[in-house]
């Protein structure tokens, strides 16, 4: 097989050639020297024996040629010619070492160069910027450390330590005066009048409704009024402030549900579901000898 | 089928055992050589003798309970006091490194070290929290969520910008700290908490990320107070400097009116984060509201200066192949 046609007529159409991919709509060629990439008559490396293209190594373009003289021999079969860095005179030595060649080689190979140059100046503006450096995870340390932190997060208890701190912090006495809860006054008081009626334990127990201390009767709305605050309790607090306003007799239980309710602003713990169990009114009386069982806003 | 009676056979070439003995003491009686349920060749049997075993077991076990609950029973006041089951945290390998708080030495490091202005009120945190490149939706409320919580903070958006050229920038604008949210398939997935006037780098890998809107019965959005800060388990130096550096990000003076409180817990070497609105509703009871997100960390490396990765000067890393081995060691 030396004419080229024949060897087009074989490789190319009819037989198998093991540089061609074929796809659904086009062909290409695998061949190394190839100048286009596709599967052609006039782009076939081994159907032409007259060929050239441009090749790129390490940064640095070449131009390889091979002409029909040297088919015989194939360690010399292509000719190398380094291009210069400089666009302009590479295109001129081009067209000087291509100069009587057929006009598709001469123009395919500019092109061939320019694309090389365009994506040669793109790999080093790239890596002039930061790359992005992948990390290889082992699964089996993943897995590991997630069944850890699952186990660490167990053993944590979160809330109750984070309520054990801030209950320390409030003995410590760092918010100051912000919360009127007179600890060691209401301890002392508790040891002194050990034996005397229930009222001072009453008072005792009773921090938040300070006001209550002076009226000796009530209704007092232990729940729906500290959930005047937040917006879920919305619907339950507006129905329930009106039972409130109606059920008040006096206007000093006016005024303290008030003034309780802004107190209350620091005071309702809000655990959504648990309040939401309770829809009715819980109204107790205030007497002197209340009975110790008095049900804390939980 | 043959029985599943005892399989009393002897293990060959087994010498009878008594034989030895014959000057020894009538109290000590020897058995011959028994045989074990692993040496019976037939998986079957072998399994239902290894049940039979196991169920013994259990039947001993369960008389030493009942035997050693009717004996404390019986002495009262005088049995001796149970025994503290073990757990991780008792069992924990001493770590020389652990701070005593009376430590002068410590405290003479701490008062000289980077975070010493901020400790004495000279500064007050200023905090730039960026992402890595092309964040995704995740990410960025992530980040704000995560603005949204620490005061006087800024989120930018980085375009390709390379972190060294960004920090000599931030500290020209008095920022103090800077946070790199680093982001994987569309999740954040590490953080790089660098303190600015040349401090130190911490690189931590964060897991376990929940957006106000994953966390379920949460309160109203943070408001603008400063939170107060709890920073629990810190035990060792490297613990301790750890929570100096996240206390850093939030300013010391915390308005207790705001009743908001951000916590870094510290449970094995993982930082658990959980930011919480508390209400007293007496003395000795607080309730708390789980406000915004939350996430875990857990520390990789720390480096001297700001972020270097390259000719960085590493003050720790976390090497999984030496420093993984003991289930019982932590770092921090």
């Amino acid at each position: 097989m030396h004419s080229d046609e024949v060897v087009w007529d074989t490789l190319g159409n009819k037989q198998f050639c093991s540089y061609k991919i074929k796809t659904k709509t086009q062909n290409f060629c695998r061949n190394e020297y190839n100048l286009t990439g596709l599967c052609n008559r006039s782009s076939c490396p081994l159907a032409n024996s007259q060929y050239a293209t441009i090749k790129e190594e390490k940064g640095q373009c070449y131009l390889y040629m091979k002409t029909i003289e040297r088919a015989a021999f194939p360690n010399r079969l292509w000719e190398r010619v380094r291009l210069s860095r400089n666009y302009e005179k590479a295109l001129e030595e081009i067209d000087e070492n291509l100069v009587y060649w057929p006009r598709f080689i001469r123009h395919k190979c500019k092109q061939r160069f320019t694309k090389i140059t365009q994506y040669l100046i793109r790999i080093r503006k790239l890596t002039l910027k930061r790359q992005r450096k992948l990390v290889p995870l082992s699964k089996k340390v993943e897995r590991r450390e997630k069944r850890r932190e699952e186990k660490a997060l167990i053993a944590a208890q979160l809330d109750n330590a984070i309520e054990k701190e801030l209950l320390e912090r409030l003995k410590q006495e760092t918010y100051g005066d912000i919360y009127n809860f007179p600890i060691h006054a209401f301890d002392k008081a508790l040891e002194q009048q050990d034996a005397e009626s229930e009222t001072d334990s009453d008072v005792e127990k009773e921090e938040e409704e300070e006001d209550e201390d002076a009226d000796k009767r009530e209704f007092v709305e232990v729940d729906e009024s500290d959930l005047s605050d937040f917006e879920d309790m919305d619907k339950l607090a507006t129905s329930s402030e009106e039972d409130d306003k109606s059920s008040s007799e006096e206007e000093e239980t006016e005024t303290e549900e008030k003034v309780r309710h802004t107190k209350s602003k620091g005071k309702t713990p809000l655990k959504g579901p648990a309040r939401r169990k309770r829809a009715y009114v819980e109204i107790e009386y205030e007497r002197e000898t209340e009975p110790a069982s008095k049900s804390k806003a939980t | 089928m043959a029985g599943r009676g005892e399989q009393r056979t002897r293990p060959c070439g087994a010498a009878p055992g008594p034989a030895e003995d014959h000057g020894a003491a009538p109290e000590r009686v020897l058995f011959p050589p028994a045989f074990s349920v692993s040496e019976i060749k037939n998986k079957q049997r072998r399994h239902f003798m290894f049940l039979r075993w196991k169920q013994q077991q259990r039947k001993e076990k369960l008389a030493n309970k009942k035997k050693r609950k009717k004996e404390r029973e019986v002495l009262g006041d005088q049995a001796p006091p149970k025994p503290v089951p073990k757990t991780i945290e008792n069992q924990r390998v001493y770590d020389e490194t652990t701070v005593d708080p009376n430590d002068e030495e410590v405290a003479f490091d701490e008062a000289t070290d980077e975070f010493a202005p901020y400790f004495n009120r000279q500064t007050v945190p200023k905090i730039l929290i960026t992402t890595s490149d092309r964040p995704r939706g995740r990410t960025v409320r992530f980040c704000e969520q995560l603005s949204s919580i620490v005061p006087n903070s800024h989120v930018y958006y980085r375009r390709g910008l390379a972190l060294k050229k960004i920090i000599p920038q931030c500290i020209a604008r008095n920022f103090t700290d800077l946070i790199v949210v680093n982001e994987d398939r569309k999740i954040p997935n590490g953080l790089v908490l660098s303190h600015l006037p040349d401090g130190p780098t911490a690189h931590f890998k964060m897991s376990s990320v929940r957006l106000r809107k994953e966390i379920k019965r949460k309160g109203k959005e943070p408001t603008e107070h400063i939170p107060e800060v709890i920073l629990n388990n810190f035990t060792t130096r490297l613990g301790h400097s750890v929570g100096r550096m996240l206390a850093s990000l939030f300013p010391h003076d915390p308005q207790f009116i705001g009743r908001q409180v951000a916590t870094f817990h510290n449970q094995r070497d993982y930082i658990f984060f959980r930011f919480h609105r508390y209400i007293f509703k007496s003395e000795k009871k607080v309730g708390i509201q789980e406000l915004g997100p939350r996430f875990t960390l857990k520390l990789r490396s720390i480096q001297k200066g700001t972020f270097d990765s390259k000719f960085g000067e590493y003050e720790w890393i976390h090497k999984h192949r030496e420093m993984d081995t003991s289930r019982r060691k932590f770092h921090l």
